[in-house]
């Protein structure tokens, strides 16, 4: 038999343990009350109604039995096509973003280029690019090179300049300055110094990054052709407005199964580049 | 004590170089495969993409043009003025970007107690059951890959147009994104808090309140504002499908070449993400910190 606890003779034994932190429970409640007042605030301002939730509820329930059995019905062709497109767009968009990033990234790591003006306006450059989303980018090289695919391509480049920039620069400004120093010390200039202390000291960092973006590049390009860009994101916009969803559902399991093989494509290639253990 | 450096011996010294010879040509090879790879598959990827370098070339001066028109007329002499017409629609923009932010807000909110409530599921070391791990993951999955835009375009039909769908979209995507970051953080965790507690006759939920969440808040937050920070960027474009925020004008101007209202609205978006990077990016350093002093 288990006997109970004598709680009151530990509670005059232990005080400290016992005792309740009321300060600290406070701020948590009053941290917690304000994240709810403001929730709710804004549940009202943008119009939430329980009524539609389950209106909407029940519509959502009629279109997952609509989206069985997925089928392509036809336009199988097409969709593969669209596809192929839309991995273009992303192949090419980060190819593009790394190779324009290399240089700049160097020219934005504060131990290449010691200059804090430059530093400073390359990096706030490279904030405005990257604040600025894909689908806004889209829109805008639309207006330069018309509507179609390419015009998707470069909206990745230029969104993935601003944030492969700031990553590359930040893997430059890591780096161990050993080797660099190294390659100074046996009479080795400015160039010499980033190419044979510094870049390889990077490379691996920066094509796991590149492969990383690549993945995420692709999701982009499937929305892309929401605004005209190109891509599978044009059936996908249409098909949906006229509600043809198992057309719809396939679509979805192509997207889904192109980013699940890329995943573990790029998987094992980041680790062949880094050199880990494979997992 | 003599040490003097000896001189290899030529047949040695030959054969060192030659290996070295190999090694760099065995490294320059599988360069130069690497590059013709990616050469290659740039070529194809550039016809499926239907690169077009000459229009790129004709019409870049139409981008820098384009810049220039969507720049206001800013006279010195008038800069009151000129301000005042360029931002003609502040009121009404700055009531959509307010928006833009509540719904990035909320919807990083219920994502995030979603994600909270299924992370726990997802982590191997807490799961109650195989079978429900692997399910819980596959779902998660599922909603992080489906693109949040995508969700908005089957919600404004199934819901109406309106904020509330761009919410939902959000909180979806949201959940997914954060479920597998936190399930990791969870699977990081030292167990024997847990080990300690359960042997003490603590209930899984008691175990999870008092061995689990002490370890993993710090970095839920962080990762949470993190996402904030992307969904405030996502929820700026949720109006290009009609569900809510600021994208909606922005589309409008865009399309119907209103040009200085581009630059108006972009320079308030741009604001508003650079100012709320800084912003996180303050906020979690003070976390990691915290996490560290620990």
């Amino acid at each position: 038999m288990r006997e109970a606890p004598d709680l009151a003779a530990l509670k005059a034994r232990y005080p400290q343990a016992f005792r309740v932190a009321w300060a600290a429970r406070l701020t948590g409640l009053g941290g917690l009350g304000a994240v709810l007042a403001l929730a709710a605030f804004a549940m009202v301002r943008l119009d939430f109604s329980a009524a539609r939730i389950l209106n909407g509820l029940g519509r959502l329930g009629e279109f997952a039995l609509l989206m069985l059995p997925p089928s392509p019905e036809g336009h199988l062709a097409d969709f593969l096509r669209a596809l192929a497109e839309t991995l273009g767009i992303a192949f090419l968009g980060t190819l593009t973003a790394a190779c324009l990033a290399l240089p700049v990234a160097f020219l934005a790591a504060r131990n290449v280029v010691p200059n804090p003006v430059l530093h400073f306006a390359v990096r706030r450059a490279l904030d405005v690019m990257r604040s600025v989303d894909v689908l806004i980018w889209a829109l805008i090289w639309i207006n330069v090179v018309g509507l179609g695919p390419f015009a998707g391509a470069l909206a990745i480049a230029c969104a993935d300049l601003g944030a492969l920039g700031k990553l590359f620069s930040e893997a430059v400004e890591t780096v161990d300055r050993k080797a660099a120093e190294g390659v100074t010390a046996s009479g080795g200039g400015a160039l010499h110094r980033i190419r044979f202390g510094l870049v390889p000291a990077v490379l691996p960092v920066l094509g796991s990054q590149v492969l990383y973006f690549f993945e995420s590049n692709t999701r982009s390009a499937t929305i892309i052709g929401i605004v005209g860009a190109g891509g599978i994101g044009q059936y996908l916009t249409e098909l949906i407005r006229v509600l043809e969803l198992q057309q719809v559902a396939f679509l979805v399991l192509m997207v889904l199964v192109t980013v699940a093989l890329i995943d573990a494509v790029s998987g094992r290639l980041r680790r062949a580049l880094i050199g880990g253990e494979p997992r | 004590m003599d040490t003097r450096i000896v001189p290899l011996a030529a047949e040695r010294g030959a054969a060192l170089e030659a290996s070295y010879a190999r090694a760099v040509a065995a490294t320059r090879r599988r360069t130069i495969l690497t590059l013709a790879a990616i050469a290659v598959l740039a070529v194809a990827a550039g016809f499926a993409a239907e690169v077009r370098p000459l229009v790129l070339l004709a019409n870049l001066g139409g981008f820098t043009a384009y810049l220039g028109r969507i720049l206001p007329p800013l006279t010195i002499a008038n800069l009151g003025g000129d301000l005042a017409e360029w931002y003609w629609g502040l009121p009404k923009w700055a009531a959509l970007l307010g928006e833009t932010l509540l719904m990035a807000y909320l919807g990083t909110l219920l994502g995030g107690l979603a994600a909270f409530l299924l992370c726990f599921g997802a982590a191997a070391n807490l799961a109650r059951s195989r079978f429900g791990c692997v399910l819980t993951r596959r779902a998660l999955e599922i909603f992080r890959t489906v693109p949040e835009v995508v969700f908005a375009l089957i919600f404004v039909i199934a819901f109406g147009l309106g904020p509330m769908v761009g919410v939902m979209a959000l909180a979806i995507h949201t959940a997914g994104a954060l479920g597998k970051l936190f399930s990791e953080v969870v699977e990081n965790i030292d167990m024997k808090p847990v080990e300690g507690l359960t042997a003490a006759g603590a209930s899984r939920v008691e175990a999870i309140r008092f061995a689990v969440l002490p370890q993993v808040l710090s970095n839920f937050a962080s990762y949470g504002l993190l996402r904030f920070e992307i969904n405030v960027r996502g929820a700026g474009v949720m109006g290009f499908v009609g569900a809510g925020g600021i994208g909606q004008e922005l589309l409008v101007a865009i399309r119907n070449f209103y040009y200085t209202d581009v630059s108006a609205i972009l320079l308030m978006i741009i604001a508003t993400v650079v100012l709320i990077d800084l912003g996180t990016e303050r906020l979690r350093h003070h976390l990691i910190g915290l996490e560290q002093a620990r």
